[in-house]
């Protein structure tokens, strides 16, 4: 009983101190003339103008059809490769220091290079996305597939499990709670680069939004394109957690009965 | 059936080398249940990844119906002692069965079939659609059992599977696994520290010496069959095989026969 008012006391200040912080800013800032600090019922008229939904075909689907691509292809490279690099060790040896260079370059230095390379259009957006979201899968991938354990291990070798059957219906499911935690990180960094690359090259897209109202004075759609990033944001992490519930709920069954 | 001649295992190399392995022979034959017991650290679970083909020794061989074991064999099933973290927690109970036979190509029918068969054998059909991980550890043991029968090997080798469940359990376990691989006609190897365990188990039990390992004595069990947990356990036989199990241990533990490494058979 206790534990259910637990939750519910829980959930209730996760929507009540948002709409708090929400009713305070619009009471501090209604009648507001600072420029930069227009009253919040300006930006939300502006994001009903903008978002609701004249710009979702000019503006948000460009933008997140580059950030699910970016992303796309960084999972599926950053699994296979991390599991084909976790499987050999003379491999990953071999890799090893090549990864740690490339991924401790500051991922916007790229975009120069992106552009020259890859132009200005949606491959340059799409390929920088993908190119910083890969480390964390990658790397999480790698350290899974290393850290399974050796009796794990033992027994597939034991019944002679064949290579694909080992490297799709063991390593992978094995290493999923790692490759989880590098998604999250790699699902904020797309968000990021989205708005990075959008800002530096581009016609259209959210953070061709938010700069070029900035750059027209249009505060209060500046704002609201932040805004909608932040909501953007918020949302993908909440449905990236629904996905890691439901792939990952053996990992929590099985590591609940090990502590119990 | 299985043959282990003059194996030896050494672990690292030059000054850091420990010998884990001294030499060992032993045989076991068809339909055989073999107990191999020694004193805690004596090399016993090296012994075994060496006879599954899991490591390679480091001298002698092992043969497999005179084929020499390179990697595991086919018809070998291993039971390792810690069943969770051997099952895979992301499959259920049929899943985890199933899996080893996916190498063995056999028809949907035939595999579910055997399948069925083995987690029935362990009494858990009703739990086939659960995960390994809502189980209790003996019924988690039994599911690793289960997996190892659905896969049809010739001999199985088990590493102290009941050395963490209950008693009760573990007792219920040890007829279980008699009864088993009276049905499905496989021959054992059960490796154990547990003394009582190997002698009511055993039709042959195996002592070993502490590192660098060696048989230190062969013993013939003749209880009679099939076992029983109280009956087998009061016979005057039972407790004296017990002793001299016990004794041969403990001698070779305080060290009062250290030259005596060569191997004596008795019974």
């Amino acid at each position: 009983m206790s534990a259910r008012r637990e939750r519910l006391l829980g959930s209730g200040l996760e929507i009540f101190v948002p709409l708090a912080l929400l009713v305070l800013w619009g009471v501090l800032s209604a009648g507001s003339t600072t420029y930069y600090f227009p009253p919040l019922t300006d930006i939300f008229t502006a994001f009903k103008d903008n978002w609701l939904f004249s710009r979702v075909g000019s503006d948000v689907v460009p933008s997140l059809t580059r950030m699910f691509a970016g992303l796309g292809i960084a999972i599926v490279v950053g699994v296979v490769a991390g599991l084909l690099l976790g499987l050999s060790r003379r491999a990953r040896l071999a890799a090893d220091p090549i990864l740690e260079f490339l991924r401790a370059i500051p991922p916007p230095a790229l975009l120069p290079f992106a552009i020259l390379v890859v132009g200005v259009g949606d491959g340059m957006k799409i390929f920088i996305i993908a190119l910083v979201c890969l480390w964390p899968i990658l790397l999480n991938t790698i350290d899974g597939v290393t850290g399974v354990d050796p009796t794990l291990r033992e027994t597939t070798r034991v019944y002679g499990v064949p290579r694909g059957d080992r490297m799709w219906r063991v390593m992978l499911p094995a290493a999923s709670p790692q490759i989880f935690a590098g998604l999250r990180t790699s699902l904020s960094l797309a968000l990021i680069l989205m708005v990075i690359s959008e800002m530096v090259a581009s016609t259209n897209g959210i953070g061709y939004f938010v700069l070029q109202s900035q750059r027209t004075f249009a505060i209060p759609e500046m704002w609201s394109g932040i805004f909608l990033l932040g909501i953007l944001g918020y949302t993908f992490n909440a449905g990236l957690v629904l996905i890691e519930r439901r792939v990952l709920r053996w990992h929590r069954g099985a590591r609940a009965s090990a502590l119990g | 059936m299985l043959r282990v001649s003059h194996l030896g295992k050494t672990y690292g190399e030059g000054e850091e080398a420990v010998e884990a392995i001294g030499d060992v022979d032993l045989e076991v034959a068809e339909n055989e249940f073999v107990c191999v017991v020694g004193p805690s650290g004596c090399g016993k679970t090296t012994l075994l990844k060496c006879m599954s083909g899991l490591l390679p020794p480091t001298s002698g061989e092992v043969r497999l119906h005179d084929e020499r074991v390179e990697g595991p064999p086919e018809r070998m099933a291993l039971v390792f002692q810690e069943y969770s973290r051997s099952l895979f927690p992301w499959m259920t109970v049929r899943q985890n069965v199933a899996f080893p036979l996916r190498r063995k190509k056999l028809d949907k029918a035939k595999g579910r079939e055997l399948v069925e068969h083995a987690v029935r054998s362990v009494d858990l059909t009703g739990f086939l659609d659960r995960y390994p991980w809502e189980l209790s550890g003996g019924m988690q043991q039994r599911v690793a059992i289960a997996r190892a029968l659905a896969y049809q090997p010739e001999i199985m080798l088990m590493d102290e599977p009941f050395a963490s469940v209950d008693a009760q359990t573990r007792a219920d376990l040890e007829d279980l696994i008699l009864e088993i691989c009276r049905e499905y006609g496989v021959t054992a190897v059960f490796v154990t520290h547990d003394i009582d365990e190997s002698v009511y188990l055993g039709d042959r039990i195996v002592i070993l010496t502490p590192a660098p390992t060696r048989v230190q004595e062969v013993l013939d069990v003749d209880l009679p069959q099939p076992r029983d947990q109280v009956e087998t356990k009061e016979l005057p036989e039972f407790a004296q095989l017990r002793g001299h199990v016990w004794r041969s241990i403990k001698r070779k533990q305080e060290g009062k026969a250290p030259e005596a490494a060569a191997t004596s058979s008795a019974g």
